[in-house]
C-alpha cells in the first residue's frame, strides 16, 4: 500500500455511501458477502484512510502524533510535557484509570527528560532530579508516617489509661510512665505507686471496697462512651471516608480504581485523631489497618510535590504500593513482612522496582519510629517477644490443631461479619451510626471490666500471652506452684515445668471467658463508622486459645511424664513446653485464616521474636489455618468487603474457569440497541453532545463511517466533554454545526461553513481489540495483565461490540449465582 | 547481668521484704535523671552483682555455695524514656482534638444562629435532601448559608476565595457522608 499524496486524497473525499445498514449479525461469517457490502470499494485509495503507517514516514508520524489538537500542523514538534487543556487525561471519581495510557504517558515523559539532557546542564541536572525524586518521596514517606505512628502510639497509650486513672506529677503520663521513677513500688504490685491515682481514689478517697469497684466501673464506662462518641462524631463532621479498615479499598485504589477524597489531608487528620480514640474506648479493634491507610495518606499528599507523581496515577500507585508496605512496618515492627504484605494482599501490579524503594521507605520509618522510643526501651512493638526456649517435633500436633482452630474460627468470622455488615447496609441498622457506635461501645465496656484480661487493651493482652512466665512474674498467668527445690533453674534462666496453682486456675477460666466474649464482640466491631483494625483482635483470640492449649500441654507433660508421647523428650524438671510460644502460634493461625495471609504473616511473626527457630511451628499452623479456611470460602476479609460493596476488583488470583466466548459477554446484546459509534467525519458538535449525553457510557469507539464499522481508535466521554467545552469557550467559530474531525487533515469545507473541531489528540489510536470467539480466559487474563478498563470486540475485522471490566465482574458474579446487579461502580 | 543500655545496673538490697530498693547505682552516669533508670526486680533477698558481694541481712534461705545462684533472681534492665517527647506530643494531640471539636461545634451550632440573626430567617437555605437526614442527634449538616452571604457582599479576594474554598470542601464532605452514610455505597 503506498503513501498516497495528500492532493489526491483531498480530491476524492467520499466513497460509495453503500446504502447498507450495517448489520451486526455475530454469525454472518461469510466474507465475500461482507465485501460487498461496503462496496467495491476496499481499494484505499480512495478512501478517507489514514495511510498505514510505514518505516520512512515514522518521523513525522511521530510528530504529528506528538503534536497536540486544534490546529497544530504536523510539522511542528509540542512538547508532550505540556497539557494540551487541563483536565483531560484525568479520571471521574468512581472510576477507572487507564493503566496502560498512564504508563506510555510516563514512558514518553521520561523519554523526553532523556532526550532533552542531552543539550544543556540545567537539562541535565533536572533529568537527575527527576530519578532522584521517586527516592526522595519514599524517604518523606517513611520519616512522615513514622512519626505519625509515634504519636498515634504515644497518645493511645495515654488515653487507653485514662479510663483507669490520672497522674498527678503531669496528666501527660501514662500509669506506667508515671510510676517510672517512684520507689514505692512493689513486687506483688507493680504498677502502684501514690502518683498514678484511680478514678476512685480521686473521687472517693479509697480504693477498696464495692464502692471504689462501682465508681471505678462508672468512670470507665463514662470514658469509654465519650471517646466513641466524640471519634464517630468527628468521622461523621469532617471525613467520613475515614472509617471502617481501609485496606479494602486501598486494593481497589491500587487496582486503579478512583476514589477522590479517600486519601486526602482531611481523612488523614480525621484518621489519626479518631484512631486514637477508638483505640482508646476499649473498642475491640486495632489500629495496623488504619495505619495503612494513614501511611497512603501521607504517601499521596507528598505526591503532590513532585510532578512526575502528581500527574500519572500510575506512578502515584507504585508510591502507594510502598505506602501500604510502610503501614505494616511501623505497626509490627517488621519492614519485611510489611513489604511482603504489600505484595500479598495490598498491591495489584507490583514491579521489582517498588520492591526496593518499599523496603527502603519501610526501613526509614521504622528507624523514625525507633527514635520517637514511643514505649521507652528501644522496642518497635508493645508485644516483641524475647524467649528462645527450644520445640519438639511432638508439638507439631497442637500447632495444627491451633491452625485448624484459627482456620474454623476465619470463615466463621466472615461468614458473621459479612452477615452483619450486609444488614447494616440494608436495614435501618445503618440509619443510625452514631447509636451504634455508642451501644457497641457501652456494651464492650459493661462487659469487658469485670474481666481484667478484656479490661486491658488488645495490645496488653497479646503482651501478656506471649510472655513466657520466669520466677520473677508475679502476673495470675504466672501463679504456678513453687517448687520445693529452689536452686532448680534449668538451662539460662528458663524455669522448668510446674504444676498449675491457685492463680493459673482462675486466670485460666478468665481467658476462656475474654475467649468467647471477644469471638463475639469482634463481629459486629469490625466494619463500624470508626477506623478499626482486625488484626490485633484476631491475635488477641488466637493467643487465648494457643495459651489455654499451652496451658493444658504443659500441665499434661508434667502429670504423664511417663507417657510415651512425652518419654524421649520430656523428664521431669526440664522446661519442655512455652505456653508463650503456643499462644504465638494461636495469634499467627487466627490471623492467617481471617486475612489468608501466608508468607508475609509468617515473615511478621518472625521479625517479632527475632529468631527462626519457630519458622516451622508458624508455617505448619498458618498452612493449615489457610486449608481449613479455604474450604468453607475461597475469600479474605478484605476480598469479601470489597465484594459487598462492589467496588469493580478484578481479582488476580481467581481462575476463571467457565468456557464461555467474548461474544457471550460483550455488548450489545442481541436484545440492545447498537452499538453507540462516532465517525471520524461527519459528525457535528451538537451530534456529538447529543450522543454523549444521551447515554452514560464512558468511551466512544471512533470508527471510519457507519456502514464500514472499521476501527479508528476510542474517545473517552469526559476527554469529549472537556475538549468540545474548552472549545466552545476559547476557540473561535466552533458552533453546534461544526464538523468533528478525529482525522488528521481535515475534510475541505465550503468557504461559509464553521471551523471544524479537531479532535484527533484525545483520542485513543491503539485501543485493544479481541475478536468475539476469543476464549473468556484469555480475555480476562488480557483485562487482568495489561489493567484494562475496556476492549474492543471485531469481528473479520469489523467492530462488533465493546466488552468492559464491570461486564466480565457481572458475568462472574452470575457464573456464581450472585446478584449481577452487585457490582456498582464504572 | 545488667542488660542493655549504656550503663550497667547494680541493685542493692537492704534487708526485709521484697521492694524496689531506691539506690541503684549507675558506674557510668553519676545522677539519675528523670528519664534514665533501672529497672530492677528481684524476688527476696538479692547481693550486689559486684565483685565485692554484700550479703544481705540474715537470714538466708540457701547457704554456701548456692548464695550465688540464687542471687541470680535479680533481674536489672536500663531504660531510657523522653518524656519531652511525650509532653509535646500529647499536648499537640489535644490542642488539634479541641480545635477540631471547637470548629464542629461552630459549624453546626454557632453559624446557622449567627446567619440567621444577620440576614433574617427567610435567607437561609437548606438544601433538600439534608432535610430528614439528621441523625437522632441532631447533628445539622452545614448549611449552605455562605451561599448568601457571599451573593449579597463584594468582598476582597483573598476572602472570596477562602470562603469559595470552604464551600467546595462542604459540598464535598456532604457528597462522602451520602455515599458512607446514608446510601451506604462506599465503606459499607
Amino acid at each position: 500500500l503506498n503513501k498516497i499524496p495528500v492532493s489526491l486524497r483531498m480530491e476524492n473525499p467520499g466513497y460509495c455511501t453503500g446504502s447498507f445498514d450495517g448489520l451486526h449479525h455475530p454469525s454472518d461469517d461469510d466474507d465475500d458477502e461482507m465485501v460487498d457490502i461496503a462496496g467495491a470499494t476496499l481499494d484505499f485509495s480512495t478512501t478517507e484512510d489514514d495511510p498505514p503507517l510505514s518505516t520512512g514516514g515514522y518521523e513525522e508520524y511521530s510528530s504529528s502524533r506528538a503534536a497536540g489538537m486544534n490546529g497544530n500542523g504536523p510539522t511542528k514538534l509540542v512538547d508532550p510535557l505540556e497539557d494540551p487543556v487541563p483536565g483531560v487525561g484525568t479520571y471521574e471519581d468512581f472510576n477507572t484509570i487507564d493503566w496502560v495510557r498512564e504508563k506510555s504517558k510516563d514512558r514518553d515523559r521520561h523519554r523526553e527528560i532523556t532526550n532533552k539532557s542531552r543539550q544543556s546542564t540545567v537539562a541535565l541536572l533536572h533529568s537527575v532530579s527527576d530519578a532522584f525524586s521517586g527516592w526522595l518521596l519514599m524517604l518523606l514517606v517513611g520519616l512522615m508516617s513514622g512519626a505519625l505512628a509515634g504519636g498515634i502510639d504515644i497518645a493511645a497509650h495515654w488515653l487507653t489509661d485514662m479510663k483507669g486513672g490520672v497522674c498527678l506529677i503531669g496528666f501527660w503520663f501514662n500509669h506506667e510512665h508515671c510510676c517510672w521513677t517512684s520507689n514505692e513500688t512493689t513486687f506483688q504490685e507493680r504498677d502502684r505507686c501514690p502518683q498514678w491515682q484511680s478514678w476512685a481514689e480521686l473521687i472517693t478517697g479509697t480504693s477498696e471496697g464495692a464502692f471504689a469497684y462501682i465508681v471505678n466501673y462508672l468512670m470507665y464506662i463514662f470514658w469509654a462512651l465519650l471517646f466513641s462518641f466524640l471519634a464517630v462524631t468527628l468521622v461523621r463532621a469532617f471525613a467520613p471516608y475515614a472509617c471502617g479498615s481501609g485496606i479494602p479499598e486501598i486494593k481497589t485504589i491500587l487496582s486503579g480504581f478512583i476514589i477522590r477524597g479517600y486519601l486526602g489531608k482531611w481523612t488523614l487528620i480525621i484518621k489519626t485523631i479518631t484512631l486514637v480514640l477508638a483505640v482508646s474506648s476499649g473498642l475491640s479493634l486495632g489500629k495496623e489497618g488504619p495505619l495503612v491507610h494513614v501511611a497512603c495518606c501521607c504517601a499521596n499528599i507528598l505526591c503532590h510535590l513532585f510532578t512526575k507523581y502528581r500527574k500519572n496515577e500510575a506512578k502515584r500507585r507504585e508510591v502507594l504500593s510502598a505506602a501500604a508496605a510502610v503501614g505494616v512496618s511501623v505497626a509490627f515492627g517488621a519492614p519485611i513482612g510489611g513489604v511482603l504484605f504489600s505484595l500479598e494482599e495490598v498491591s495489584y501490579y507490583f514491579p521489582l522496582k517498588t520492591l526496593w524503594r518499599s523496603f527502603f521507605a519501610a526501613l526509614v520509618a521504622a528507624f523514625t519510629l525507633r527514635s520517637i522510643n514511643p514505649f521507652g526501651n528501644s522496642r518497635l512493638v508493645l508485644f516483641y517477644v524475647e524467649f528462645h526456649a527450644p520445640w519438639h517435633l511432638v508439638e507439631l500436633a497442637p500447632f495444627i490443631l491451633l491452625g485448624i482452630f484459627g482456620g474454623l474460627w476465619g470463615a466463621l468470622f466472615i461468614r458473621a461479619n459479612i452477615a452483619w455488615c450486609r444488614r447494616r447496609k440494608s436495614t435501618r441498622l445503618g440509619h443510625y451510626p452514631v447509636i451504634e457506635v455508642l451501644v457497641v461501645a457501652a456494651l464492650t465496656a459493661v462487659l469487658a471490666f469485670p474481666n481484667s484480661y478484656t479490661r486491658m487493651s488488645g495490645a496488653e493482652l497479646i503482651s501478656e500471652l506471649f510472655n513466657d512466665c520466669s520466677l520473677l512474674d508475679s502476673s495470675q498467668l504466672c501463679g504456678y506452684k513453687q517448687p520445693t527445690n529452689t536452686s532448680d533453674t534449668g538451662a539460662g534462666n528458663s524455669l522448668a515445668d510446674r504444676p498449675a496453682g491457685k492463680g493459673l486456675y482462675t486466670a485460666l477460666w478468665q481467658l476462656a471467658l475474654a475467649l468467647v466474649f471477644k469471638m463475639l464482640i469482634t463481629v459486629i466491631t469490625f466494619g463500624m463508622k470508626v477506623p478499626s483494625g482486625l488484626f490485633i483482635p484476631s491475635m488477641a483470640i488466637g493467643a487465648i486459645a494457643g495459651r489455654l492449649l499451652g496451658v493444658g500441654m504443659e500441665q499434661l507433660a508434667y502429670y504423664n511424664h511417663d507417657w510415651f508421647i512425652f518419654k524421649g523428650w520430656c523428664s521431669p524438671g526440664a522446661d519442655c513446653i512455652t505456653p508463650g510460644l503456643y499462644a504465638m502460634v494461636g495469634a499467627a493461625a487466627c490471623l492467617g485464616g481471617v486475612t489468608r495471609m501466608t508468607v508475609s504473616l509468617v515473615v511478621i511473626m518472625f521479625e517479632l521474636t527475632g529468631g527462626l527457630e519457630y519458622i516451622v511451628p508458624l508455617m505448619a499452623a498458618t498452612m493449615t489455618s489457610k486449608w481449613v479456611a479455604d474450604a468453607f470460602g475461597r475469600e479474605g476479609i478484605y476480598e469479601a468487603h470489597i465484594r459487598l460493596n462492589g467496588y469493580p476488583f478484578l481479582e488476580p488470583k481467581e481462575e476463571f474457569e467457565h468456557s464461555s466466548l467474548t461474544v457471550d459477554v460483550m455488548r450489545p446484546r442481541r436484545s440492545d440497541p447498537a452499538l453507540a459509534v462516532l465517525t471520524q467525519e461527519g459528525m457535528t458538535v451538537g451530534e456529538v453532545e447529543a450522543l454523549v449525553e444521551s447515554t452514560h457510557y464512558s468511551g466512544f469507539p471512533v470508527v471510519v463511517s457507519k456502514e464500514s464499522q472499521r476501527l479508528v481508535g476510542f474517545a473517552l466521554r469526559r476527554d469529549l466533554l472537556i475538549s468540545i467545552d474548552n472549545a466552545r469557550k476559547r476557540q473561535e467559530g466552533i458552533v453546534s454545526a461544526s464538523q468533528v474531525v478525529f482525522t488528521e487533515h481535515a475534510p475541505s469545507q465550503a468557504p461559509d461553513a464553521p471551523p471544524p473541531l479537531r479532535l484527533r489528540g484525545i483520542m485513543d489510536l491503539s485501543p485493544f481489540t479481541v475478536t468475539d470467539h476469543t476464549p473468556m480466559d484469555i480475555t480476562v487474563d488480557i483485562f487482568r495483565k495489561l489493567g484494562l478498563r475496556q476492549c474492543l470486540v471485531t469481528h473479520n475485522g469489523r467492530l462488533l461490540g465493546i466488552i468492559t471490566k464491570k461486564d466480565i465482574l457481572k458475568h462472574m458474579a452470575q457464573i456464581a449465582n450472585r446478584d449481577p446487579d452487585s457490582i456498582l461502580f464504572n | 547481668m545488667g542488660a542493655g543500655g549504656e550503663g550497667v545496673c547494680v541493685c542493692v538490697c537492704v534487708g526485709g521484704e521484697a521492694r524496689y530498693e531506691q539506690t541503684c547505682l549507675l558506674p557510668v552516669l553519676l545522677q539519675n535523671s528523670e528519664d534514665i533508670r533501672c529497672k530492677c526486680i528481684f524476688l527476696c533477698h538479692c547481693i550486689s552483682l559486684m565483685d565485692n558481694c554484700l550479703h544481705v541481712v540474715e537470714p538466708m534461705p540457701v547457704d554456701g555455695k548456692d548464695v550465688e545462684a540464687y542471687c541470680l533472681r535479680c533481674e536489672c534492665k536500663y531504660e531510657e524514656r523522653s518524656s519531652g517527647t511525650i509532653k509535646v506530643t500529647i499536648i499537640i494531640y489535644l490542642s488539634i482534638l479541641g480545635l477540631l471539636l471547637l470548629y464542629m461545634v461552630y459549624l453546626t451550632l454557632l453559624e446557622p444562629m449567627l446567619k440567621r440573626r444577620l440576614f433574617g430567617h427567610s435567607q437561609l437555605i437548606q438544601s433538600d435532601d439534608e432535610v430528614g437526614v439528621c441523625v437522632s442527634l441532631n447533628i445539622a449538616p452545614f448549611a449552605n448559608a455562605h451561599n448568601v452571604l457571599s451573593r449579597s457582599h463584594s468582598r476582597p479576594n483573598v476572602l472570596n476565595k477562602v470562603e469559595h474554598a470552604q464551600q467546595r470542601w462542604r459540598r464535598q464532605v456532604q457528597e462522602q457522608r451520602k455515599s458512607v452514610f446514608d446510601r451506604h455505597v462506599v465503606l459499607s
